[in-house]
């Protein structure tokens, strides 16, 4: 069934940015691309478990803090090691200036 | 007094994990996301001109060098070159393996692979073996990295000066590879579907480095292996110089980059050829700030870290006799006051949670 979740407004994110939420004990990372889409994924690297908001947001991908991994967002595609796995993602959409994810 | 298995498949590997050292949570000063995204930020442009230089010097010197023959005056200008080759291509190697020198990703990349092979290090297994170093910086038998073990044993410390050992291993490794084998050390860290690169990767390089040794042989001449592979000994030495102060010395087995880790000031060469890496504690905890910008971080977290050395000299006076307390005593290590302003120093406890 589908459970869009209201994760934050829009302005919370700024362009090229990432923003940390958390719900029901889990951690998810939601972006903000160049383009102005937004896009959610989980929140840890694939690699270790490192917090993906504190990395660094270029375009549609995200480098990891710790490894420097980058995974497309929009995709969870990993591009470069050391994470070898790729990123789950969810579906998002934004209604009335907030933030959803599908999850 | 308990003893230091720096194996990684040894007994201290697992002792890491079960008292809780191997976890991601390692002190960070606190920083506004606005400032740290502003210093994560890419430029090409820095590593452009600084590469450029960076080359420009390498043909300068040794076409210098050949040109002048077999007189003495070719003498400082291929340490000059060893230098560029030896030492600059280790901080680029450094560099670009974290993805920051440059913001085009195939320029990080190419800078990575020439720096590699120069350093006869295969560019996925160290890769690796650099991201366990920041997971696990000095937490012994996990980080692969370590340059000064407890006790340190001096010989060997000084032969690294000389690149002896880094060379004769750096191709024992290239051979293993080459012939389709991975060290068992490196099966602990590399996962298996780089493996077939990297053998690729170490036979092109098994036949650069032979062809140069035909060459030499047919002209009869050293210069052949003065450009390619001999320098890689020949020109490390300020590599090791800088290298063995990022935490020589210092605490092992803690959680925060400041008890373990080293910022000394230093002249504008050194910091050319080491890329900033000067900056340790710095890089250490923030990663994706690219060299250029380490300096503006540093003046950002000044407030929260220990004084750093203020020269090459000044931090070896620092670390030298520690190193040398250490030989009798494995558990001595530098304890350095921080600021009245700084955050107190994170000790480690067990609770923290671990990661496989």
């Amino acid at each position: 069934m589908t459970n869009w979740i209201d994760a934050c407004s829009s302005d919370d994110i700024e362009a090229e940015d990432v923003v940390r939420f958390d719900h029901e004990r889990r951690t998810f990372a939601i972006y903000r691309n160049h383009e102005n889409q937004y896009f959610c994924s989980d929140g840890l690297c694939t690699h270790e478990e490192v917090h993906l908001a504190d990395g660094f947001v270029m375009e549609s991908t995200i480098e990891c803090p710790k490894h420097s991994s980058i995974f497309d967002f929009r995709t969870g595609v990993v591009e470069t090691p050391p994470a070898c796995e790729n990123l789950k993602i969810y579906a998002t959409k934004v209604e009335n200036g907030r933030v959803f994810i599908e999850v | 007094m308990p003893s230091r298995d720096y194996n990684l498949l040894g007994p201290d590997a697992q002792n890491a994990v079960t008292n809780g050292l191997v976890t991601e949570n390692w002190y960070k000063t606190p920083i506004p996301r606005q400032q740290i995204k502003a210093l994560m930020r890419r430029s090409d442009q820095p590593a452009l001109r600084d590469t450029a230089i960076l080359f420009t010097l390498m043909i300068g010197f040794a076409v210098g060098a050949i040109a002048v023959g077999q007189s003495w005056w070719a003498l400082p200008l291929w340490l000059a070159y060893g230098v560029f080759y030896g030492s600059a291509m280790d901080s680029r190697w450094h560099e670009c393996g974290h993805g920051t020198a440059f913001k085009t990703r195939w320029m990080n990349q190419t800078l990575y692979q020439i720096a590699c092979f120069c350093l006869i290090r295969d560019p996925h297994c160290w890769k690796f073996s650099h991201a366990r170093h920041h997971s696990d910086t000095i937490i012994v038998g996990r980080d692969p990295e370590i340059a000064i073990m407890r006790p340190p044993n001096i010989p060997a410390l000084l032969v690294i000066f000389f690149g002896i050992f880094d060379f004769f291993n750096g191709f024992k490794r290239m051979f293993t590879h080459a012939a389709g084998n991975i060290l068992p050390e490196e099966a602990a860290y590399v996962p298996e579907n780089y493996h077939p690169a990297i053998f690729r990767i170490a036979r092109i390089w098994s036949l650069i480095y032979l062809l140069t040794l035909i060459v030499a042989f047919v002209l009869q001449s050293w210069v052949p292996v003065l450009l390619i592979g001999l320098p890689r000994m020949y020109g490390c030495w300020h590599i090791v110089l800088c290298g063995l102060l990022q935490h020589g010395g210092l605490a092992d087995n803690v959680t925060d980059h400041r008890l373990n880790s080293r910022t000394v000031y230093m002249n504008p060469i050194s910091r050319f050829i080491y890329w900033n890496m000067n900056y340790h504690i710095e890089h250490h905890m923030f990663p994706l700030v690219p060299y250029f910008r380490l300096p503006e971080l540093h003046r950002a977290l000044a407030h929260d870290l220990p004084s750093p050395s203020h020269s090459i000299f000044a931090a070896y006076k620092e670390m030298l006799p520690a190193v040398m307390r250490q030989i009798k005593n494995p558990e001595y290590q530098i304890n350095r006051p921080l600021p009245a302003t700084a955050n107190p120093y994170q000790k480690h406890t067990s609770q923290t949670k671990a990661k496989n």
